[in-house]
């Protein structure tokens, strides 16, 4: 890697730790952040597709109620630099650098940790600065949160670029085959976790028989995932009207009976 | 009264742009509170000019805050309608504010989740993602633009959705609309994410079944002797509609599981790790424990 690459893959951690905390441009993401430090590696087919595999896996990764998913900020970049670092831009070399960063990404919440408590200290700066009137003071106190949360992926990322790329050749090359095959295989089912969770936040009885649907038809594959996606518009878009009409009708003569979704809604409209 | 105070276009679109860093110093006392204060520092620098009066400001607004970073665009809308009455004197007090803050952020964040983080991130992601696997640079770029398309847009007219509705926007929060939106989302949202379970969980198992005998007639009967340009023909033709070339078929465990619907298995996967967030499993243990079982399958050769 050349000094320009390196400053620029270290800028992009530092952009894509303070979107892990902002979560508005969604550059933390990791279909952007890998392809952008691909970008500044010359490597940027292999970037795209270690975002893509990467962005897959972490599609459902938010931070709702008690569950914690690991830290996609981290995850994404540390991934990409392994996989430049080990010279490996093969389909397996892609699934072993996003597997290898994934302990780094959960190592990265206790990071997240301490910048979250840090920040306490900068509201009471804001509190004492408020007393004052001082405006220009909670500005500061405030973008200095946002640096913060840009070293906390920027440090690490720094640290890993400092490895010898000799020395993440070695360890990836000394894995045997039924690691890294096996490493690929966990990959493919890892998915999974990220689908639970999303699934277990918006699951009602109401919209359960929408995912059977799903489900069936996905399994045609000549259906790409925009007409997919045009189908479900179109049956979320039937399903409300039809149960406004029931509303309408009155009596739910055309609505089913009592117990149905169509007759929960009747209820509150 | 001299001369009404008003918070002019300029003005707001600062205070939407600011608000785009809400989440900056999030922190475990107060989460939101400077993020907040940062963003309506333009307002109250317009709306306020003693220091006595900016530092009242200042202080209510650093009060703890938490909701989704986009919904909290409306919120701000309303807070900047009241600042301003404030201003030209009519009696909305402390309380009323904060009341109007707490009020919405709840449910606002129960919209703001589904629509943004379980439909929109998911699909738009999936979307970018399954261009991106062979490499197509569309995929980030599409990803990226239209997120932020959509994102942008939401901030600006919800702001000014908030600031034109006023207080008044508080009463319809339970109302048809948002209702329509988060049940639509939801609907949408659970179809998609079926699709992702059905084409992006992939197990395949390489375990072999006994291989099947096959009927009289499924495979090409080979002549033992010399082969004449008719029987070749007839053998070609064979083989080009489907014929197997040997008498015994390969059986796999796969194409059982397939021929009763492709990604089941991935199924009982995703149904199995929503059964154990639900007994409070880690994500991050089984995102462990997952790939720790992928490479003990493989050393197994079942995988």
């Amino acid at each position: 890697m050349s000094i320009i690459s390196m400053v620029l893959v270290v800028i992009i951690a530092f952009f894509a730790g303070m979107e892990g905390i902002l979560d508005e441009f969604e550059i933390h993401q990791p279909l952007v952040s890998a392809t952008l430090i691909g970008m500044a590696t010359g490597h940027l087919t292999a970037g795209i597709m270690l975002g893509g595999s990467l962005q897959m896996i972490a599609l459902g990764w938010a931070n709702i109620g008690a569950a914690v998913a690991p830290d996609v900020a981290l995850a994404s970049v540390a991934s990409a630099i392994i996989m430049v670092k080990g010279n490996n831009f093969t389909p397996t070399g892609i699934s072993v650098a996003v597997a290898s960063a994934i302990p780094l990404a959960v190592a990265g919440l206790f990071l997240t940790m301490i910048v979250r408590t840090v920040s306490v200290g900068l509201t009471h700066g804001a509190d004492a600065a408020a007393k004052e009137g001082k405006y220009q003071t909670i500005e500061r106190l405030h973008l200095v949160g946002i640096l913060l949360q840009g070293l906390r992926i920027a440090i690490p990322a720094a640290l890993l670029i400092a490895i010898p790329a000799s020395a993440v050749q070695e360890a990836l090359g000394a894995m045997p085959e039924w690691l890294t095959g096996g490493m690929a295989i966990g990959g493919g089912m890892v998915v999974a976790v990220g689908y639970a969770l999303v699934i277990n936040m918006m699951a009602t009885r109401e919209v359960w028989p929408f995912f059977a649907i799903g489900f069936a038809l996905a399994a045609v594959s000549q259906l790409t995932l925009i007409a997919l996606g045009a189908i479900g518009v179109a049956l979320a878009f039937i399903y409300l009207n039809l149960s406004k009409m029931g509303g309408n009708g009155g009596g739910g003569s055309n609505g089913g009976g009592a117990g149905d979704p169509v007759g929960d809604i009747l209820d509150q409209y | 009264m001299a001369e009404k105070i008003e918070l002019s276009r300029h003005d707001r679109m600062s205070v939407a742009w600011r608000s785009q860093f809400l989440q900056g110093s999030w922190n475990y006392e107060r989460m939101q509170n400077v993020g907040w204060a940062y963003a309506l520092i333009p307002a109250i620098k317009k709306l306020y000019t003693t220091k006595e009066d900016r530092s009242a400001a200042l202080k209510r607004h650093l009060e703890f805050f938490n909701t989704h970073p986009y919904v909290a665009s409306p919120i701000i809308g309303v807070t900047l309608a009241l600042e301003e009455e404030r201003a030209n004197g009519a009696a909305i007090d402390d309380a009323a504010i904060q009341g109007v803050k707490i009020g919405m952020m709840g449910p606002l964040a129960g919209i703001g989740d589904p629509v943004f983080w379980f439909t929109l991130r998911p699909i738009l992601g999936a979307l970018g993602a399954s261009l991106a696997l062979s490499g197509n640079i569309l995929g980030p770029i599409l990803f990226f633009v239209l997120w932020n398309l959509i994102r942008m847009s939401f901030i600006w007219y919800t702001q000014e959705f908030g600031y034109k509705a006023g207080s008044a926007i508080t009463q319809d929060l339970s109302g048809g609309l948002l209702k329509d939106i988060t049940k639509g989302a939801s609907i949408l949202g659970m179809f998609i994410l079926a699709v992702l379970v059905e084409r992006w969980v992939s197990i395949k198992f390489v375990v072999q079944l006994p291989a099947k005998k096959l009927a009289e007639g499924a495979y090409i009967n080979f002549p033992n002797g010399a082969v004449t340009g008719g029987k070749l023909q007839q053998i070609l033709g064979e083989q080009a509609s489907g014929m197997s070339l040997t008498k015994m078929a390969p059986n796999t465990l796969q194409a059982n599981l397939d021929s009763l619907i492709p990604g089941l298995m991935g199924l009982l996967l995703t149904f199995f790790a929503m059964w154990l967030l639900k007994k409070k499993v880690s994500p991050i243990v089984m995102i462990i424990g997952i790939f720790i079982f992928g490479i003990a399958m493989h050393a197994l050769h079942i995988m």
